[in-house]
Formats: C-alpha cells, sequence, structure tokens
C-alpha cells in the first residue's frame, strides 16, 4: 500500500511541478499515470524512491514513511522499490546475468559484489526470472548487445530481483516501437499479477494505458485531475489532461507526431 | 526569390574578434614583444658559428658508435624498464581513488576542490625537476627513479580518468541507487564498467611515456640508462653516448608500434 499526502516538489524558485498530490496505490493493481510532458509524472515516480527529493509531503509505503530517510534507511527502504526507466538504464558493458544481480546489490556484502559471488539462491531467482521473460539464453551476453525489448525485460528482471513492495515504471515503453511497447506492458501486468505487486506506470500512450491498467491516474501541471477506471477515461476526461497540448494529445491517442507547418 | 533581390549582398566571414581596436592592438603588442625579446637576449652569431666545429668534434668523436660495453648499456637500460613498469604500475593503481576525488560528479564539492588541487600540484613540475628533488630526498639511483614517475603517472591518469568519470551516463548510477546500493557497490558497478576502457588505454599510453621519460629523469641521476649515458658524457665518451642514444631510440620506436598494436587490440 502506497500513501501520497500533499506531496509538493519544487524545483529552484520556480513554480512547483507537483502541487499537493494525494494519491493511493493498494495491492496487486496496475495504475498508470498519464499525462503531457512537463505533467509531473516522472517527478513524481522519483520523489517515491527518493532520486529526487520532494519539497514537502509524506509519502508511506506499507506504513513506512519514506520522505525523512536518510543514509543507511533510505538503502534499505529503495531495495523495496523496484524502478524501471525509460532509457533502460542498464549497465551496458556487464553481462545480463551481472544487471539481473544488480538488483541485489542492496542486500548482498561488498566482497560478493565486487567478486561476484551471489548467494546461490539469488543466481536460481536470477535464471529462473530470465527464463520467465525468454532470456536465459543470453545469460552471458552483454547487455548492449541486446535488442530495445530485450534490454528492458532485463531492466524489468532487475527491479523484480530486489523482491519489490512496489513496481515503479517511468515511460518503460517510450523507447521502443509499438510492438515491443504491447509486450512489455503484457509482462509487466502479467507479473504483476503473478507477484502480487502493486505497478505504478507513468506512459504518454493512452491507448496503451487503458488495455493495460487497471487505474488511470491524469496529471496536469502537477495536479491529479482525474483518478478513474479506464473506462471512465472519456474524451471530455482526455481533453481536460492534454488540453492546449496539441502535439502531446496526437502522440498519447498513438498518432504518429506530425512535424511543425513548413511554410512555404 | 527573384535575381535582383540577391545583388548587392557582399559576404565576408566575421573576424573573430569583433572590436577592431582590440584585433590589432592584440597584433601590434604580440609584435612589440617579439621585438623586445629578440633585442634583449644575447644572441651572439659568433657563438653560434664557433659552436659548429665543437659539433663536428662532438660527431666525430661519435661515430662510428660503440657497443663494446653493451653489458653496461644493458644493464642501464633493464633498470630504465624495471623502473618504467614499476611506477606505471603503482601510479596507476594510486591514480585511481585520486581520480574518483576529483571527479565532479561523484564526490562532494570541497572534496572535489581537494582532489584537484592535489592533481594539479602533481602536475604542475615537469618530471626532470621531481626527479631533482627525489634524488635529493633518496640519494641517486633506482628509487629516486620511480618516485618521479609515480608522481608523473598520477598527476596524468588521474586527471584523464577524473574527466571520463565526469562523462559517464548517469542512468546507470541512478538504476544502482534505486536498487539500494551503497556508495562503493554504485562506484564498482555504474562507474568502473563504464570507464574501465579509458583506464586500460591511459595504462597503457601512460606506460609508453614512462619508458621514454625513464631515460631522460636519469640523467639528473635518477637511475636507469640515462645515468648511464650522462656518465659516458662526463668522460667524453661520445661513441658509447652514441651508442647509448641509438639503443633509446629503438626502445621508443619499439614501444610506440608495441602499444599502438595493444591499442588498436582493446578498442
Amino acid at each position: 500500500m502506497l500513501e501520497i499526502q500533499d506531496l509538493v516538489k519544487r524545483y529552484g524558485d520556480g513554480d512547483p511541478v507537483l502541487k499537493g498530490l494525494h494519491l493511493s496505490v493498494a495491492e496487486k493493481s496496475v495504475t498508470a499515470v498519464i499525462g503531457s510532458s512537463g505533467a509531473g509524472k516522472s517527478t513524481l515516480l522519483r520523489c517515491i524512491n527518493r532520486l529526487v527529493e520532494p519539497t514537502s509531503g509524506s509519502i508511506r509505503l506499507n506504513g513506512m514513511e519514506l520522505t525523512t530517510l536518510r543514509g543507511r534507511e533510505l538503502r534499505r527502504a529503495r531495495r523495496r522499490i523496484g524502478m524501471v526507466f525509460q532509457g533502460f538504464n542498464l549497465l551496458e558493458r556487464l553481462t545480463v546475468m551481472e544487471n539481473v544481480l544488480a538488483g541485489r546489490l542492496g542486500y548482498v556484502g561488498f566482497a560478493p559484489a565486487l567478486l561476484r559471488r551471489y548467494p546461490q539462491e539469488d543466481v536460481d531467482r536470477a535464471y529462473g526470472l530470465l527464463q520467465r521473460v525468454g532470456l536465459a539464453k543470453y545469460v552471458n551476453t552483454r547487455a548492449d548487445a541486446l535488442s530495445g525489448g530485450e534490454r528492458q525485460r532485463v531492466g524489468v528482471v532487475r527491479a523484480l530481483m530486489q523482491e519489490p513492495e512496489i513496481l515503479l515504471a517511468d515511460e518503460p515503453t517510450a523507447s521502443l516501437d509499438p510492438k515491443t511497447a504491447e509486450g512489455i506492458m503484457h509482462l509487466m501486468r502479467d507479473l504483476s499479477a503473478e507477484l502480487s505487486l502493486p505497478v505504478l506506470i507513468n506512459i504518454h500512450n493512452v491507448a496503451q494505458a487503458k488495455s493495460y491498467s487497471e487505474r488511470i491516474v491524469g496529471l496536469r501541471h502537477g495536479r491529479i485531475i482525474f483518478d478513474g477506471e479506464p473506462g471512465a477515461l472519456d474524451d471530455e476526461a482526455f481533453d481536460r489532461i492534454y488540453e492546449g497540448d496539441e502535439e502531446a494529445a496526437a502522440e498519447a491517442l498513438g498518432e504518429k507526431p506530425r512535424g511543425p507547418a513548413v511554410s512555404a | 526569390m527573384s535575381r535582383a533581390a540577391t545583388e548587392g549582398f557582399r559576404w565576408r566571414k566575421p573576424p573573430f574578434i569583433a572590436n577592431p581596436a582590440l584585433r590589432y592592438g592584440i597584433w601590434l603588442a604580440v609584435a612589440a614583444y617579439l621585438a623586445w625579446a629578440v633585442s634583449s637576449i644575447p644572441i651572439d652569431p659568433q657563438r653560434i658559428v664557433a659552436g659548429f666545429p665543437r659539433a663536428a668534434q662532438i660527431f666525430g668523436g661519435a661515430i662510428p658508435p660503440d657497443f663494446a660495453r653493451w653489458q653496461l648499456l644493458l644493464s642501464g637500460f633493464l633498470e630504465s624498464i624495471q623502473i618504467a613498469l614499476i611506477a606505471t604500475a603503482v601510479g596507476v593503481v594510486l591514480s585511481v581513488p585520486l581520480a574518483i576525488l576529483s571527479a565532479r560528479n561523484v564526490v562532494p564539492v570541497p572534496v572535489y576542490v581537494l582532489g584537484r588541487a592535489t592533481v594539479i600540484t602533481a602536475r604542475s613540475f615537469h618530471p626532470v625537476i621531481v626527479a631533482i628533488i627525489f634524488v635529493k630526498a633518496v640519494g641517486f639511483g633506482a628509487l629516486a627513479g620511480i618516485l618521479t614517475l609515480i608522481v608523473y603517472t598520477i598527476g596524468f591518469v588521474s586527471k584523464l580518468l577524473a574527466e571520463a568519470i565526469e562523462e559517464i551516463d548517469w542512468g546507470q548510477v541512478e538504476a544502482m541507487q534505486a536498487a539500494g546500493a551503497n556508495y562503493l557497490k554504485v562506484l564498482l558497478y555504474a562507474v568502473a564498467p563504464q570507464v574501465m576502457p579509458r583506464q586500460i588505454g591511459l595504462a597503457l599510453y601512460q606506460l609508453d611515456i614512462n619508458l621514454r621519460a625513464s631515460t631522460v629523469v636519469g640523467i639528473v641521476g635518477a637511475g636507469g640508462i640515462g645515468s648511464t649515458l650522462m656518465n659516458a658524457f662526463g668522460r667524453y665518451d661520445y661513441d658509447f653516448a652514441f651508442a647509448i642514444l641509438i639503443a633509446i631510440i629503438s626502445l621508443v620506436f619499439a614501444t610506440e608500434i608495441v602499444s599502438g598494436r595493444i591499442r588498436r587490440g582493446i578498442s
């Protein structure tokens, strides 16, 4: 259970990016966060695992307040929060297995990490998950040799190695072609069900958000202006979320983004 | 567009320094300084002319080169190579922590300033000057040479490694932080693999440089073939000195070829 209360994030002296957000995410569900770029989706996710420092407000994960943690406490809390990134953020020059085992870095000591001597149960779990996503044959392949979809599956498996209590995904499909993107969304939805894991996904493709999530949260200018089932997201709600940003709206609908008009 | 509209448009490359007074002023200042510099240093053509016969004498004595004392030559040589190898190995290892301390993106600002200051200090003196200091401190011989080249290696490698660290893809660091990894483990997994190829390249390049420098620092007494060379000059053994020079040039060629091959093999 993730409970966010009155979350504010302000960079420098500017207008806050998040203006007092309230959001709670229950167990075992996929929640999609939509909104045009600059709405605060990424900041919201990064505040949860403190890659971005919240300015004020409260974030609780299964009862534990996250915003005040420091040092070792913070690292222990981060182990419980898996994250999948838009740019995959894999350790490009290391093997797939090293990437996946890196998800255990919060648990193992320095020497085993240095020597790549992970507990056998970690290796078993890693191999099992890689099999589950169809990448077992690549254990010793370098991450930078994989295709985009394969790389993101490694990213998902790495996050799951943390045995997280929640999975955050920041535009996990934005760097992928539509077909591969569907595969990743499918995978995350299935894993959410299999592992009883709440998943919070930032996504700009509303069609994908609708078909793979049980709940949609619409963000605009740092405020939640829509929160409901995918079916409740009608044209009127869609227009409110993307009002004034036609390019983002077109992209959100899965239409090809149009280039700027060329005047002769 | 009609042709008429483009007529009369003349283009010149805009000057690098826009202000004409400043532009010509700089040229004038450079010319004035050069004129003063040339006039103030006594350049005596007579001395240059007198130098030719002496040079002829030296070269006359140097040809043919004398390899008779090849054992002395070889032992000096092996010592130079030892100095270079040991100094490179130790220096490359020591440069890693210093590089981390002087990379802006992985340490707090005060640490960064201190680290950079240390690197700049290590780089501020030519190895010959450092060698003179170490010869005074620990006496003649290979140890002084090794210490000198360690300082030289640290200055060079840690600066460039720090720059490599500053250019890494930060996303990998974020991913490791998000997994709950502590500082050292983030360095180990997200930073080290990204800068490793660079560090290997730097180590090889520095070995190349140190092999040359080890012959030079010997001249001020820091051991190796340079010391042998200096002794030969001191005894007017120009033919032996010439033999040593030929050997040094061969070494430099050999290291150039070998290190070039290795670096190509890695990248």
